[in-house]
């Protein structure tokens, strides 16, 4: 699914780099832990997340993630903007909490990684 | 072709930038993307050690025609059982470390996973010294 329609069926709010909101994503991998996201191997892998730090954006960066989805309300600061953009990686503000947008993104076709 | 790169202890702000940097290298030496991922994932959790760990480190990373070899050295508290240490979920993080999302024991384990060869030692004291070394023409499964 185009990442446009992704995050306008979730109800998210795009704070940085919109003009890659063409991207396909196939798999979510949702955690707060950046060492297991680090194992995960997968393209086309957006990550759901409620830690909303400088790592986190990192991590991303390592793992070749397209777009983070920060969940239960947490902001992204500059720091995490400005290397987001670096590394062309989208971030998406969610208002609730990370089993509701799994589940979202589930019914429209979202697969698991594992 | 060598590149050095300094890591703080404690320095979250900026522990990642060595990481990143080899990485934009390997993309402009044109290096396969699945490689460059298995290098930059064992070489981040390498560098967030050293700044969850030690009170400083160094980097080195070798790049030649067959493989890339990156040395880490750090000054810090080392290893006292280095079995112990690699076990997957094993680990002495403190508070600060897991509230940056690390610190859950899948870090050392994460790095040799990701590396073809894989040498670690360590001095109770003094300090922890890795070698991963990822071949450019590694047949090596994905984990």
């Amino acid at each position: 699914m185009r990442l446009k329609n992704l995050v306008e069926n979730i109800g998210g709010r795009v704070v940085c780099c919109e003009e890659y909101l063409d991207r396909e994503i196939e798999y979510a991998y949702a955690s707060d832990l950046m060492s297991d996201v680090l194992t995960v191997k997968c393209e086309n892998l957006l990550l759901i997340t409620g830690l909303a730090n400088i790592q986190t954006v990192r991590t991303a960066e390592m793992s070749d993630l397209q777009a983070i989805i920060f969940v239960r309300n947490k902001r992204v600061n500059e720091d995490m903007i400005r290397l987001a953009q670096e590394n062309c990686i989208v971030l998406i503000e969610y208002p609730g909490t990370m089993f509701r947008v799994s589940g979202q993104l589930s019914s429209i076709g979202i697969k698991p990684v594992y | 072709m060598n590149f050095e790169f300094k890591v703080q202890g404690g320095d979250f702000v900026r522990a990642g930038n060595a990481s990143s940097q080899v990485k934009k290298i390997l993309k402009q030496l044109n290096v396969d993307s699945a490689i460059i991922k298995r290098v930059v994932v064992a070489l981040y959790e390498g560098e967030v050690n050293i700044a969850a760990h030690a009170f400083n480190g160094i980097i080195n990373v070798e790049i030649d025609t067959e493989r890339i070899l990156i040395k880490l050295d750090d000054n810090g508290p080392g290893i006292p059982d280095i079995d112990l240490a690699m076990q997957p979920g094993y680990s002495t993080a403190s508070p600060i470390v897991r509230e940056m999302g690390f610190g859950a024991g899948m870090g050392l384990p994460n790095i040799k996973n990701n590396s073809d060869d894989f040498k670690i030692s360590s001095v109770v004291g003094k300090g922890t010294h890795l070698e991963i070394t990822v071949n450019l023409k590694s047949t090596k499964e994905e984990v």
